[in-house]
C-alpha cells in the first residue's frame, strides 16, 4: 500500500508494479485507475486518510487475495488532487484471469465502502465534505 | 481515562472521558450537540481495530476513534 501527497504518478506506479511481479508467474494483471472528473465546478478533490485502520483493512484484503493465489496492490493520494489527475489506483495479479477479474471488482467496491478515507470537493479554494457521496462504514450507528 | 478522537470531517478535537464500555462512550457523546448528529452514521474503532459490540469493555488508556461516512477513490 502506497500513500502520496497530491496526485499519483500513475505510469510510474503501474510500471513499477509490473516490474515487481515480472518473474512471479502471474498470468493476469488487472489495473484500475480512478481519475478526478471535472463536474460541479470543482477544481480538485481533497482526501483525509486514517492510515492505521486503512492498513488493517488492506492487510485483510492481502490475506483474502493470497487465499486465492493472487495479490492486490493499491496507491492513494492524501490532500488535494486536481481534476483530470488520479487519486486512486489498484491492481490485482493472479495466475489466471477469472480470479483477477472477480477480485478487482470485490476489492474496489469494498474499498469504496470501508476504506477510512474522506473526500472533499475543492471549490474556490475551500474544502467541502462530499457527504452526499459518502457511505457509512460496516457497523456504523453503534453509538447512536 | 479513555481518549475519543473524531476523524475526517467531524472537525472536533479529541476528548478524554471516563468509560467502562462503548455504551458509556455513547451516553457521553450524546450529551454533545455537535457530535450527537454524527453518531447514527459513524463506525467505531478501539485502538485502531473496528468494533461492532456496544458492550465492548474499555480500559484506561484505550483510544476510541469515531469514523464518519467514507468515500475513497
Amino acid at each position: 500500500m502506497e500513500l502520496y501527497n497530491g496526485p499519483l504518478d500513475v505510469k510510474e506506479i503501474f510500471g513499477r508494479w509490473l516490474d515487481e511481479e515480472a518473474e512471479s508467474n502471474y498470468g493476469a494483471y488487472i489495473p484500475f485507475v480512478g481519475t478526478i472528473r471535472a463536474e460541479g465546478g470543482i477544481e480538485a478533490l481533497s482526501f483525509d486518510i486514517y492510515e492505521p485502520v486503512l492498513k488493517l483493512w488492506f492487510d485483510g484484503w492481502q490475506r483474502k487475495a493470497e487465499a486465492r493465489g493472487a495479490i492486490v496492490k493499491m496507491a492513494h493520494s492524501i490532500g488535494d488532487v486536481p481534476v483530470h489527475t488520479s487519486s486512486y489506483i489498484s491492481a490485482v495479479f493472479s495466475p489466471k484471469r477469472r480470479v483477477a477479474l472477480e477480485l478487482i471488482d470485490e476489492f474496489v467496491e469494498d474499498f469504496k465502502a470501508n476504506a477510512p478515507i474522506w473526500k472533499y470537493d475543492v471549490i474556490s479554494g475551500k474544502r467541502v465534505y462530499a457527504e452526499d457521496r459518502s457511505t457509512p462504514m460496516d457497523g456504523a450507528g453503534l453509538l447512536k | 481515562m479513555i481518549k475519543v478522537e473524531f476523524l475526517g470531517p467531524i472537525g472536533k478535537a479529541p476528548v478524554e472521558i471516563e468509560a467502562k464500555t462503548l455504551a458509556d462512550v455513547s451516553a457521553k457523546l450524546k450529551e454533545d450537540e455537535t457530535i450527537a448528529p454524527w453518531l447514527g452514521k459513524c463506525a467505531v474503532a478501539v485502538n485502531d481495530t473496528m468494533v461492532k459490540e456496544l458492550d465492548f469493555a474499555l480500559k484506561s488508556g484505550d483510544r476510541v476513534s469515531i469514523l464518519p461516512p467514507v468515500c475513497g477513490g
